[in-house]
């Protein structure tokens, strides 16, 4: 069945106000034109989960429509801190939740298995458990030691930004796979967005990169360029000079509503986004071919 | 022969990549430690693994990566994985040799605070947080830090303990069973700091033009000095040479003071 529809008519059925919400995506594939819907959309009290909030939920920080926040890296990748959360943090007005990578990613790993819970090894560094009394400990009852625990993550709504996915929601993810296929499991309804919606032909012909199968997916929405400024293996680079320009729009309020005026309230789509962009940034964030070789799997 | 000038990140990175061995795994972050192990595979260890937290094994990155999910890592990458897959089958199950790590501030026994200046609720700065560096701390066979040598960086103990060095002694690091063996060398622009046999940091080597009254001033205790203090081998042409023109030839990493 068809789950075909546009990312406005997604984020509208979907994405309700007081969510949890999982954006996912390790630095690549970040769904940041569905962070941008969200924030035309008005959504408030949302709950924004990801391992590194990145630029995106700084942006939904910015545009109010977050309570609190989970993660386990918050900055902005390779260029220093997020400035909205930051600051929002040490005001004291944004609730947080916090975790390593490792405790993040397991509590998603948790939440895809339908475990009551996951362990970990210990890692001697107490002060983050003395913090957040998710994380616990159990004696293991085979060795006697303890070790320490964190419970599922269920988020209400994920998105996930895809290479290639079939109009039933069978979708392909090459390069950093992050979280994705966990996200995907954990969560209760899943949104798919993706560079290309390919005849199912193709799925089947490789269906060992498919990492999140029709079965999970709620919707499947076409959005290239989806990912700009984060980026997508194999279509575009990472828009490093955003990440940077970024550090410097939200230096001050007025400039960073300026942007959200400009570039999120003042443009309809992400089509329009990235026409907005312009040909030059076009073309410094075009990439050139390497393809794999191919894989016979056989006739049987 | 008159020496190359240099800066305080060349020095550093060029001290840190000889403390790898040829063969080694190594859980790499981006920046310094990056080109340290680069430089590394270029000269003394050509079998080097880099693996990075995105879930990038034997990465070959062909640019500079500026991100630590930077798809330079994944072409001509040998594989990748989840990040569940990449902190557990590898950091968690015993496949990582070293750890790189750095932070806001490094204690007398070598653990790292990269989450809150002031209280944890309340915080003063609030920091990154931990990301991976609680387990590559905790579970990768050796660390290496890679910090400028300034008093604020020097704490004797840290607000908050993202990773743990030896906690308060040797003793304490190896009562909580973890299994790496802690930050065995932190690389400063002016010198080398190793833990003693009770894991306090201790100044072991100074680099060349560098003196223990500048180690003292800008370490926040009474900083040890070691008997036998010894001074770092000179930077040469050729490691110089590849940093700058083949690793980092924009000096995006390396022209910074550090």
């Amino acid at each position: 069945m068809s789950k075909v529809c546009s990312l406005k008519e997604a984020v509208s059925a979907y994405v309700h106000d007081g969510n949890l919400l999982y954006c996912a995506g390790f630095t690549h594939l970040i769904p940041f034109a569905a962070g941008h819907e969200i924030i035309r959309q008005g959504r408030r009290d949302l709950t924004l989960a990801r391992a590194t909030p990145d630029l995106i939920y700084d942006q939904l920080v910015a545009a109010g429509c977050a309570k609190k926040v989970i993660f386990s890296y918050i900055g902005n990748p390779g260029v220093g801190s997020l400035r909205i959360i930051r600051s929002e943090l040490e005001a004291g007005r944004l609730e947080w939740e916090e975790y390593s990578h490792f405790g993040m990613i397991s509590r998603l790993q948790a939440g895809a298995a339908g475990l009551p819970f996951i362990p970990m090894n210990q890692t001697a560094a107490t002060d983050l458990e003395h913090n957040n009394p998710n994380i616990r400990r159990v004696t293991d009852p085979y060795t006697g030691r303890e070790v320490v625990t964190v419970p599922p993550l269920n988020p209400d709504v994920a998105i996930i930004h895809v290479q290639r996915a079939d109009a039933n929601g069978n979708a392909q993810i090459w390069g950093i796979l992050g979280e994705q296929k966990e996200v995907a499991f954990a969560s209760k309804k899943v949104i798919i967005t993706t560079e290309e919606i390919v005849d199912e032909g193709v799925i089947r012909s490789d269906p060992n990169r498919t990492l999140i199968p029709e079965l999970i997916v709620d919707a499947v929405c076409c959005v290239p360029h989806c990912a700009h400024p984060s980026y997508t293996q194999g279509y575009y680079d990472r828009d490093n000079v955003f990440y940077l320009n970024w550090d410097k729009i939200t230096e001050t309020q007025a400039a960073t509503q300026a942007w959200l005026d400009e570039w999120v309230y003042g443009v309809k789509d992400a089509d329009e986004y990235w026409q907005k962009l312009g040909a030059e940034t076009h073309e410094r964030l075009k990439v050139s071919p390497a393809f794999a070789s191919p894989v016979n799997y056989g006739k049987y | 022969m008159e020496a190359m000038p240099y800066t305080a990140s060349e020095l550093m990175c060029i001290n840190a990549a000889r403390l790898l061995q040829d063969g080694d795994v190594v859980f790499v972050g981006v920046g310094l430690p990056n080109l340290a192990c680069n430089l590394a595979r270029r000269t003394h260890a050509p079998n080097l693994q880099m693996i990075y937290e995105a879930g990038v094994i034997g990465a070959r990155p062909a640019r500079i990566p500026l991100s630590i999910g930077d798809p330079t890592l994944v072409s001509g990458a040998s594989s990748v994985c989840s990040m569940y897959d990449i902190f557990s089958f590898y950091l968690q199950r015993g496949n990582v040799d070293v750890g790189f790590l750095g932070g806001a501030q490094i204690d007398r026994f070598g653990n790292i605070n990269a989450t809150v200046i002031g209280d944890y609720a309340k915080p003063k700065v609030r920091l990154p947080g931990s990301g991976g560096s609680q387990e590559i701390a905790a579970w990768a066979n050796r660390c290496y830090i890679i910090t400028p040598h300034q008093k604020r960086r020097f704490p004797e103990k840290v607000d908050f303990c993202t990773s743990a060095g030896f906690l308060g002694s040797r003793a304490e690091r190896d009562a909580s069973g973890v299994r790496g063996k802690g930050p065995l060398v932190v690389v400063t622009n002016l010198g080398l700091l190793e833990p003693d046999e009770n894991g306090e940091l201790m100044l072991t080597a100074l680099h060349a033009g560098c003196r223990v009254d500048q180690v003292r001033e800008n370490t926040g205790w009474p900083i040890k000095i070691a008997g036998q203090l010894r001074q770092t081998e000179p930077l040469t042409e050729r490691e110089l040479r590849i940093l700058r023109e083949d690793l980092d030839p924009q000096g995006i990493y390396l022209k910074s003071g550090g």
